[in-house]
């Protein structure tokens, strides 16, 4: 295929005309945002508290489930993480998704970003989608690396930040937010997506969804199985300390003088 | 030897963004800096990218950096890097440069740093430090692959001329045609705000607390009054109340202003690493446990829709 990057560790590949959409959507389990986290004392993130779906793969799922009920299509969710990961799967299953693939090995435990996605890759390669969704950014990741990683190593293009998504004739579309509107923008498929909140409400799942996802089938793969080579890491962290805290501020309880209150901090600062 | 470092710096038709010569300004007391500026204007660019520090500016005027998301661009750092082999490459956490680092990286087979907040250069190599956890704790991280690629967040550092000039390289890269597939079609702008939110002296801000979208014309009166601009929350932007280009945080712009007033935001991480460092924070909420209680060096425990009419009331009668 023209355009695909040389030396690349996953095939470049080329899509048989086709009229039902096969859509993968990545998801990763996070912490649970409502409960604080913290670094173990090797400075990989903890895993032991509260997890959950991360909110922004929702959407993400959402998304897909919307376009395939446009036509026909399949959604398969796709993970890396440990064995209890399935639970995040699980939980798009039964918001109508039709099955799932999770990627999981002891050598994956504290991934960076490159090797995630290279493990993605693999997956991807295997089902040969004609889209795949991804989060902007995840909630404990942050960084958002893993979806343009992903896009340079399938040797596809990408949509980013993307608050409106449709499909045809092979074609992409998306409105791309920036910082003051946005772009459209449009790519041949297969292609890479990311999503923001502001795609899609997600649906809740259904008793009935919740029910019938107990038997739909979740694949588990480790990295051999897909040929990945876990590489050594490509960042290290040297230590982690407590950031200096801001010096505690006045609280007062409305009492009918804050707005003067408030008005003379103004005056200080000279914007009044 | 010096190390050389790299800054990649988006820019539109000339023009550099803030961030870019933030960047330069911090990495030209580290090693030695040149810049790489793509698409319609990156020449033009040179001088002021000069001024703040890059000692050489690698310039390519092709269309297809502007007309294509991340690949042109990432072809052509990946040829650079090739020929000139950086030890750093700063790129401002735009979203354009946010696609590019990711590819490039993969490309390279190196890691990203992201959400940098600063830069130390010691004798064993250059030291990263990311926030976590909402800025509570701090990693000092360290790349261990060559070019370490940093995504700087904005307003780490405060831009200011260094008096330099560079010497602009203009090249005409030769950039596979395979990678003209992400077409931007058409650019949208939000109706122009009044003042814009990066640049805003005092921000005015709303969440959830506010109740209802119409509510906001309250903030937008004060903002008015104090030459401001309003921002908000990912909350409010997410459920249609005002346009994304309000939005403060992670995801959304990051404000230092003079002050900073938060009318029923709650503070959660992802908001306040946008807004933590605006000099003075005053927080109108009505729980007296609001996280952004903690930041504020004036919290008010209040209903805001109450205390607002009368705040602008007060500053109109401050006025005269
Ligand atoms: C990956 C990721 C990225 C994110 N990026 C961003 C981002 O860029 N920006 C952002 O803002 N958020 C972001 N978020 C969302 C963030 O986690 C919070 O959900 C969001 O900031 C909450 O918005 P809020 O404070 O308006 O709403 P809430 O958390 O619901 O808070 C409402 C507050 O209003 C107060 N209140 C209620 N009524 C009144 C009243 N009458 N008067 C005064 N106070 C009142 C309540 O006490 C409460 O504290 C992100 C989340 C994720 C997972
Ligand atoms: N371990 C993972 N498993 C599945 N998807 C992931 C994983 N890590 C990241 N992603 C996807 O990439 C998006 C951005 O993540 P990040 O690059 O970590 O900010 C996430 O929202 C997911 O959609």
């Amino acid at each position: 295929m023209s355009g695909c990057p040389p030396g690349l560790q996953v095939r470049c590949l080329k899509l048989a005309p086709r009229n039902t959409l096969k859509i993968v959507v990545t998801v990763k389990q996070v912490p649970d945002p409502n409960v604080p986290g913290h670094l173990e004392s090797d400075n990989t993130l903890a895993r032991d508290g509260e997890v959950t779906l991360d909110s922004g793969d929702e959407s993400g799922i959402e998304i897909a489930l919307r376009i395939k009920e446009l036509g026909e299509g399949e959604v398969v969710l796709l993970s890396m993480g440990p064995a209890g990961a399935r639970d995040a799967i699980r939980k798009g299953l039964s918001m109508g998704a039709d099955r799932g693939i999770l990627i999981t090995d002891p050598n994956l435990a504290g991934a960076d970003a490159l090797l995630t996605a290279r493990a993605l890759a693999a997956a991807v390669a295997i089902e040969q989608p004609d889209l795949v969704v991804c989060a902007t950014e995840s909630y404990d990741g942050s960084s958002g690396m893993v979806p343009p990683m992903l896009a340079e190593l399938l040797g596809w293009p990408q949509l980013t930040f993307a608050k409106s998504l449709e499909i045809a004739d092979q074609i992409a579309r998306v409105h791309r937010q920036t910082d003051t509107g946005y772009q459209v923008v449009e790519a041949p498929m297969p292609v890479v997506v990311t999503v923001t909140a502001a795609i899609a409400e997600p649906r809740y799942a259904s008793l009935r969804g919740i029910m019938a996802a107990r038997n739909k089938e979740v694949k588990q793969f480790n990295l051999t199985e897909l040929g990945v080579d876990p590489t050594g890491p490509v960042e290290s962290i040297d230590r982690v300390e407590l950031a200096p805290p801001r010096s505690p501020g006045e609280i007062m309880v409305e009492n009918g003088t804050a707005a003067d209150r408030i008005v003379a901090l103004l005056r200080g600062a000279k914007v009044v | 030897m010096a190390a050389s470092i790299w800054v990649y710096a988006d820019q539109v038709d000339g023009r550099p963004a803030p961030i870019a010569l933030e960047v330069l300004t911090k990495a030209r007391e580290m090693g030695e800096v040149d810049a790489v500026a793509l698409g319609p204007g990156a020449a033009a660019a040179g001088p002021e990218l000069g001024r703040h520090g890059a000692a050489t500016v690698y310039a390519d005027e092709g269309s297809d950096y502007r007309e294509f998301l991340a690949e042109p661009a990432t072809e052509a750092l990946a040829q650079l890097v090739a020929l000139h082999g950086p030890d750093l490459m700063l790129f401002g956490a735009t979203n354009d440069s946010r696609d590019v680092a990711g590819r490039l990286a993969a490309r390279l087979g190196v890691g990203v740093i992201a959400n940098a907040v600063d830069i130390d250069a010691g004798p064993d190599g250059f030291q990263i430090t990311v926030p976590y956890f909402g800025g509570t704790q701090l990693a000092r991280v360290r790349g261990l692959k060559s070019p370490i690629i940093v995504l700087v967040r904005p307003k780490s550092f405060d831009a200011s001329p260094s008096g330099g000039s560079a010497s602009v390289k203009v090249m005409n890269l030769n950039v596979n045609p395979g990678s003209r597939r992400a077409r931007i079609t058409q650019r949208v702008e939000a109706a122009s705000e009044k003042v814009s939110l990066e640049s805003a002296r005092v921000v005015v801000s709303g969440g959830r607390g506010m109740g209802v979208a119409e509510n906001f014309t309250l903030l937008d009166q004060l903002a008015d009054q104090l030459g401001g601009a309003v921002g908000a929350s990912r909350a409010v932007v997410d459920a249609g109340w005002v346009p994304y280009s309000t939005q403060v945080g992670q995801t959304g712009q990051t404000v230092r202003p003079a002050v900073y007033i938060a009318c029923g935001i709650s503070g959660a991480m992802q908001h306040t690493v946008g807004m933590k460092h605006s000099k003075l924070i005053i927080a109108i909420n009505k729980d007296a446990d609001a996280p952004i209680m903690k930041l504020a060096d004036l919290g008010v425990v209040g209903d805001a829709l109450e205390i607002l009419p009368k705040l602008i009331a007060a500053v109109a009668a401050a006025r005269g």
